[in-house]
């Protein structure tokens, strides 16, 4: 159980279970603390006509979930190819 | 011409371009039917994920709902997208690399249980045909307002659509009319947005318009809070319920959107794992241009409609407008019982008020369906809204059909009853299911049960206490075991399915609730539609304490599980 492919998966996915980890706090925090939990504390920060918490909960949190997936992919693109289990 | 053959002309033509569509894309195996040859190509994959993600409901209703639960409704908005963060990461790219077809035979290998299998085919059942029926209503709803025709001519001609592509092409002919049917939809919902938006505050953009000005120089949204405030509303702007309410909502939805098999099997189609990866941001690209645009609709549509009906102030005698001087578009609308006028006072003017002596009645989906009209846009919009309507329930309902039909062929059949049936057999019977789901769904459609306004929080509640957790501990924790996940699934979904019946009623029967659905008497005021995400806890917690309590799983086991963490075995390896 040992060989050096085993270790070298086992990089890999500690490596992407590290990517996920912080993909996964920007998630919480722009939609659960940006738009709802902390949105009294941003209160004062105007967003055209309202504030900055309710942009995020109604139009940013979206916003950010698209460019964090891209950039997830992009990211994981590169590790594939880094430890070489890239299918192309 | 007029609006009615204008209607006539356009929804016939884009239901030639699907039938069109399901001559060309007809399966001839198993693999093209289950899961279109998996030669899908990620954007377009995206695209056809959309399609079959965004239901009637999403376009006729959402903006409609955004409109009157204001800031309350960023639930859905963050719910209904965020999920697709969580399947990009967790899900859609080791379930690719597993390359089965469907979500419960992935659970029934990786926990080396048919009982699993069992369990997972009877959420995925459950969950897919509750959703089903509100799509062939909405089907059937959009012809009877559009077409005017009656409700059965309506749910059957969607149906036979419908059939014809579904049952020719399964999955193949399937992705192909959803791309076609993403685009009808999102040109219809997004011209009418930009014209009420340039109208409003000068600002084509709608995602933009809504942070906009209106003329006077005040933002629209602070406008909107003062003229909701005048009529006796709460502000658009403000947060109206529990705090710790919206996270579970907002999570519960997350975890449901991405435990949706007719949403999973989507990412079975793609060519590679890093295929799948990019497919769900595509997916969340496209989503998110109707969902963004949703807010601005929806604030927009309930301003003018706010001043259409009290031009002047409140307190002023003749501030509400006269009945007899209401818009054509008004007219129109009463027709059809979406506005509903009773003039209380006599004093032939509408008072549009929250409280008793409100005399309007209003119906969500007028936010959406009446925008043209209010917007003064050309009769060929009005026409494209219809269509649209019809293709994003026809899309979503051939999805969710897949789904029932490919559970019953291939992991019934084939996988429990009749392991031995030969492909062409199979394919067979992959088509006689997808026809008896399509009869199923029809019959449903048409006598609805009673408790079909509240499928949405049972099939949400099932996808993110039962299914949800099962797929990501099957590729995260090689130490789940058979017991585990099953003892997991069945606690989450009873906790869930007690939870929900408890405020609605057992198996939704009138009156047999145990407490009545306030704030007041839920837990920790968690509403039944935000209880998913306790179920999900209930579920990692009881899989993960029986795993480590019985045997673990066997080697081959926790081979798959190392197999399906990496796209490819590393080149070294595959020399020897």
């Amino acid at each position: 159980m040992s060989s050096p492919q085993d270790t070298s998966g086992q990089a890999y996915w500690k490596a992407n279970i590290r990517l996920v980890s912080i993909h996964l706090v920007a998630w919480a925090f722009v939609s659960y603390f940006c738009g709802i939990i902390l949105r009294p504390v941003f209160s004062g920060i105007a967003v055209g006509g309202a504030d900055l918490g309710f942009w995020f909960a109604q139009q940013g949190a979206m916003l950010v979930f698209i460019v964090q997936i891209f950039i997830y992919a992009a990211q994981m693109n590169k590790l594939d190819r880094e430890f070489d289990v890239h299918e192309d | 011409m007029d609006l009615q053959t204008l209607t006539y002309i356009v929804v016939g033509f884009t239901f030639a371009l699907y039938i069109g569509i399901a001559i060309w894309a007809k399966a001839s195996s198993t693999g093209e039917f289950y899961a279109a040859g998996r030669g899908v190509h990620p954007v377009a994959n995206g695209m056809a994920t959309a399609a079959d993600w965004m239901s009637a409901a999403s376009f006729i209703s959402m903006a409609g709902l955004i409109a009157f639960k204001g800031y309350d409704a960023s639930i859905f908005l963050m719910g209904w997208t965020g999920g697709y963060v969580l399947l990009a990461m967790l899900l859609a790219p080791y379930l690719r690399k597993f390359g089965k077809f469907t979500v419960p035979e992935f659970i029934g290998d990786r926990y080396y249980s048919q009982t699993a299998r069992i369990v997972a085919v009877i959420c995925l059942i459950v969950a897919s045909i509750t959703y089903v029926i509100g799509q062939m209503k909405g089907i059937g709803v959009a012809f009877s307002r559009f077409l005017e025709t009656e409700f059965e001519t309506g749910l059957f001609t969607g149906m036979a659509i419908v059939f014809i592509y579904a049952v020719l092409g399964g999955m193949k002919g399937i992705t192909y009319t959803q791309i076609a049917q993403y685009c009808v939809l999102i040109f219809a919902y997004t011209v009418p947005a930009i014209f009420i938006s340039l109208n409003l505050t000068g600002n084509p953009i709608p995602q933009l318009g809504l942070w906009g000005s209106l003329e006077d120089g005040t933002p629209l949204l602070q406008k909107l809070d003062a003229t909701l405030v005048e009529l006796g509303f709460a502000q658009y702007t403000a947060q109206k319920g529990g705090t710790l309410n919206m996270v579970l909502y907002t999570f519960s939805l997350m975890i449901g959107t991405a435990g949706l098999p007719h949403v999973i099997i989507r990412f079975f189609t793609v060519p590679k794992v890093r295929d799948a990866r990019a497919s769900a941001g595509w997916a969340l690209v496209f989503i998110g241009i109707l969902y963004t645009t949703a807010p601005a609709v929806g604030s927009m549509a309930f301003y003018n409609l706010a001043k259409t009906v009290q031009p002047g102030p409140v307190a002023a005698a003749d501030g509400a407008l006269q009945y007899e001087a209401r818009p054509q578009w008004f007219k129109n609308w009463e027709t059809t019982g979406l506005l509903k006028f009773e003039d209380m006072n006599n004093d032939g003017r509408i008072q549009y008020r929250k409280g008793g002596d409100n005399e309007l009645k209003v119906d969500r989906d007028i936010m959406v369906l009446a925008n043209p009209e209010i917007a003064k846009l050309p009769n060929w919009v009005i026409a494209l809204v219809a269509a649209g309507g019809l293709a994003a329930a026809l899309s979503t309902a051939a999805g969710l059909l897949l789904a029932i039909s490919t559970a019953i062929s291939h992991d019934l059949l084939k996988g429990i009853f009749m392991p031995s049936i030969s492909e062409k057999n199979e394919l067979l019977a992959a088509r006689l299911a997808m026809a008896g789901a399509i009869m199923v769904a029809g019959y449903l459609g048409l006598n609805p049960p009673g408790f079909a306004a509240q499928v949405v929080a049972l099939a949400f509640g099932l996808a993110a206490s039962s299914i949800f957790p099962a797929l990501m501990m099957g590729i995260f924790n090689k130490n789940i075991n058979n017991t585990g996940a099953v003892v997991g699934m069945l606690a989450g979904l009873d906790s869930t399915l007690l939870y929900i019946f408890w405020f609605k009623g057992w198996f939704f029967i009138p009156g047999t609730a145990m407490a009545a659905n306030t704030t007041a008497n839920h837990f920790l005021g968690i509403a039944p539609e935000a209880f998913g995400a306790v179920g999900a806890m209930i579920n990692f917690a009881s899989a993960i304490i029986v795993s480590k309590m019985t045997a673990p799983p066997p080697e081959h086991i926790q081979h798959l599980v190392e197999d399906i963490r990496v796209p490819k075995v590393s080149g070294s390896a595959t020399d020897h």
